[in-house]
């Protein structure tokens, strides 16, 4: 929620890049910088772990988990027992397939939901701190009527008229959700504006987009990841909160249409803690691990927070 | 003066903003949905023609006004206080419902953020202060956990354990024991009150009790490298007196302006604690208007909520204006 704290442009030091270096392997370099940061700091270490095994499980979980999540059996609300390793639902599907199947769906509409809010968001910050005049006054107008307007209740009720299904919830959260990673862009855009690389390859005639896209934001890739990471914790939590409310296609398994489902047949008054508690506690392990990911890079970008 | 000035347009342009949101969101939703709710709810049997033609109404199908004449019948009903008609309890008016169901939400919400604030604020402060200690090193990473948490969730949790299996609270939901308490000045009403309200205001009290304590850590571990507490502790003064008079008052601003915008997010922002406790506020009657398609519902009662939002925004920026004198100054120059 609270990304403007997270992320504190002023701290992160711009990468050093070897000018006369191609690009390839100028990326070799950038990844080059991900795997120490990745590696040098335990918070970053532990948490990448979490959400690569999360990733993991979502890619190759439903190959080897045989059973499909939507098949129905005679063995209706089964505690957790050897053959279904989390029980049944109230019309006998195993919970453990839905929850390996919901995985990936989690996963791979979170993930891409989040990278489309960054895109967006580096799309209009970086536009707009560059540019200036009035392409600037106006998305930054845009920017701050997105910011002040409160995005769950928009999301729920956008969602709500438009037809259900994850396209629609993933559109609705990155109209909601852009504009504060924007801001930030925006805020460092402009400070990168004067600096003298800038002026140097605008000297050399290279062309504005050019200058943007190639030059100013391979220097804020710091800034972008950390966003990029806070967004998507967001992004999991808020497609889990709509799915809960019934927001979401619930013949797709996902650890939120787990919860709805779960809820539709009052699993809380039935004692059925087998049902609710597994999705919620994935979405809580992973948020935790994309957290502590945020955390470390803070702790690099700001020692003083060590 | 200035400054002022341009945030009051600002916040005029983010009404009307919202407004027009309102407007055009169901005109932009594809399909005829009045035809599908009206066949929907027949199926229910309770379609009166009174029902139809209010749909209609609302949609604006049952007019050839453009959609600018539309708009501007649509502003004008607003500036009268008239957000349409509900459909579950036709014909009563949304802004009624409204009315009703607010209360709840604002004394739930109220309680809950002063009690996280001030809570935060505090363990914030001693836990920078106390920077490295156990405590601290204990303290900040559950903390960091526990705003991990998906909050729905930990309140499905807090029900099961505390509702179900320990049955310490009601588990149905509602502001009161409405079957034996009736409502007035008496013991067993607000005793009543609090016992329905104790586990949504908990749980409403840990999920953000780390934001607070973390804003607070961060701005207070700054403020404790100034030149001014070193000399307020060479001075000799009590710990106490630097902890709270000479770092925290000046570490708190951040937290000042966030406690603003935290009032104006009570009737938004406890959507989800309304939803999962069957509370009846506000978010819970968004929440069935979502599920019984009552669109007029669902407009009003996010247009109540945004405009809360934005007042506690402009009451935020007007408070950071005046605690903080170099946002004035930067601002205007």
């Amino acid at each position: 929620m609270n990304m403007q704290e997270i992320v504190n442009p002023m701290d992160t030091p711009p990468l050093v890049l070897p000018p006369t270096e191609p690009l390839h392997s100028r990326i070799l370099y950038i990844l080059l910088v991900i795997w120490r940061a990745m590696t040098v700091n335990r918070k970053v270490a532990v948490g990448s772990t979490i959400v690569g095994i999360f990733i993991l499980v979502g890619l190759f979980g439903p190959l080897i988990v045989r059973t499909p999540p939507e098949d129905t059996s005679n063995l209706f609300i089964a505690p957790p027992s050897m053959t279904h390793w989390l029980g049944t639902t109230v019309v006998g599907q195993d919970i453990f397939s839905q929850l390996i199947y919901g995985t990936r769906t989690s996963i791979f509409w979170g993930f891409l939901t989040g990278l489309l809010v960054t895109l967006l968001s580096i799309l209009i910050g970086l536009v707009s701190g560059y540019f200036g005049s009035w392409v600037d006054n106006l998305l930054t107008l845009l920017t701050n009527v997105s910011l002040v307007l409160p995005s769950l209740p928009l999301a729920i009720v956008l969602a709500a008229y438009f037809p259900r299904g994850p396209v629609t919830i993933s559109l609705v959260i990155v109209f909601t959700n852009w504009a504060w990673q924007a801001r930030v862009l925006r805020a460092q855009t402009l400070s990168m504006r004067s600096r003298e690389f800038v002026a140097a390859a605008r000297a050399m005639g290279e062309s504005a987009w050019r200058i943007v896209f190639f030059e100013i934001l391979p220097n804020e890739i710091g800034i972008i990841v950390a966003g990029f990471v806070s967004t998507t914790i967001y992004v999991v939590l808020t497609w889990a909160a709509l799915e809960f409310l019934g927001l979401g296609d619930g013949t797709i398994p996902s650890w939120g249409s787990i919860l709805y489902w779960a809820q539709q047949a009052g699993a809380l008054g039935g004692g059925l803690w087998w049902w609710f508690i597994p999705p919620g506690a994935c979405i809580a392990i992973l948020g935790a691990g994309l957290s502590l990911i945020n955390f470390g890079i803070d702790e690099i970008a700001d020692p003083r927070l060590r | 003066m200035r400054h002022t000035f341009q945030r009051i347009l600002f916040y005029v342009g983010a009404v009307w903003a919202a407004i027009t949101l309102d407007f055009f969101i169901p005109r932009m939703a594809p399909g005829n949905p009045v035809s599908a709710l009206v066949g929907k709810m027949s199926t229910k049997g309770y379609v009166t023609p009174a029902m139809a033609q209010s749909l209609s109404a609302e949609f604006g199908l049952n007019t050839h006004d453009t959609l600018i004449v539309q708009y501007f019948k649509y502003l004008g009903n607003l500036l009268h206080g008239n957000l349409g008609n509900s459909i579950q309890y036709f014909p009563t008016p949304v802004s009624h419902i409204i009315g009703q169901d607010i209360g709840w939400s604002v004394m739930l919400g109220g309680v809950a953020v002063i009690i996280s604030f001030l809570l935060g604020c505090l363990f914030g402060i001693i836990v920078a202060w106390k920077r490295g200690s156990l405590l601290d090193t204990i303290l900040s990473p559950t903390m960091n956990l526990l705003s991990a948490i998906p909050y729905f969730w930990l309140a499905l949790l807090s029900l099961f354990f505390f509702a179900y299996l320990l049955d310490w609270f009601p588990l149905t939901g509602g502001a009161y024991d409405s079957l034996n308490v009736t409502p007035g000045w008496s013991l067993d009403y607000i005793g009543s009150v609090i016992q329905y309200a104790f586990l949504p205001a908990l749980t409403l009290v840990i999920s953000s009790l780390a934001g607070w304590m973390l804003t607070m850590r961060n701005s207070m571990i700054t403020t404790l490298s100034e030149d001014y507490v070193l000399m307020a502790q060479a001075k000799g003064l009590s710990e106490l007196r630097v902890m709270f008079l000479y770092a925290a008052r000046n570490a708190v601003l951040p937290n000042i302006t966030g406690f603003a915008i935290a009032i104006g997010a009570i009737v938004g922002g406890q959507l989800l604690t309304e939803m999962v406790f069957s509370y009846p506020g506000i978010g819970y009657a968004l929440f069935q208007a979502v599920g019984e398609q009552d669109y007029a519902m669902v407009q009003g009662v996010f247009l109540m909520i945004t405009l809360a939002v934005l007042g506690a925004n402009f009451l935020a920026d007007m408070l950071y204006t005046v605690l903080d004198p170099r946002v004035r100054i930067e601002r205007n120059a």
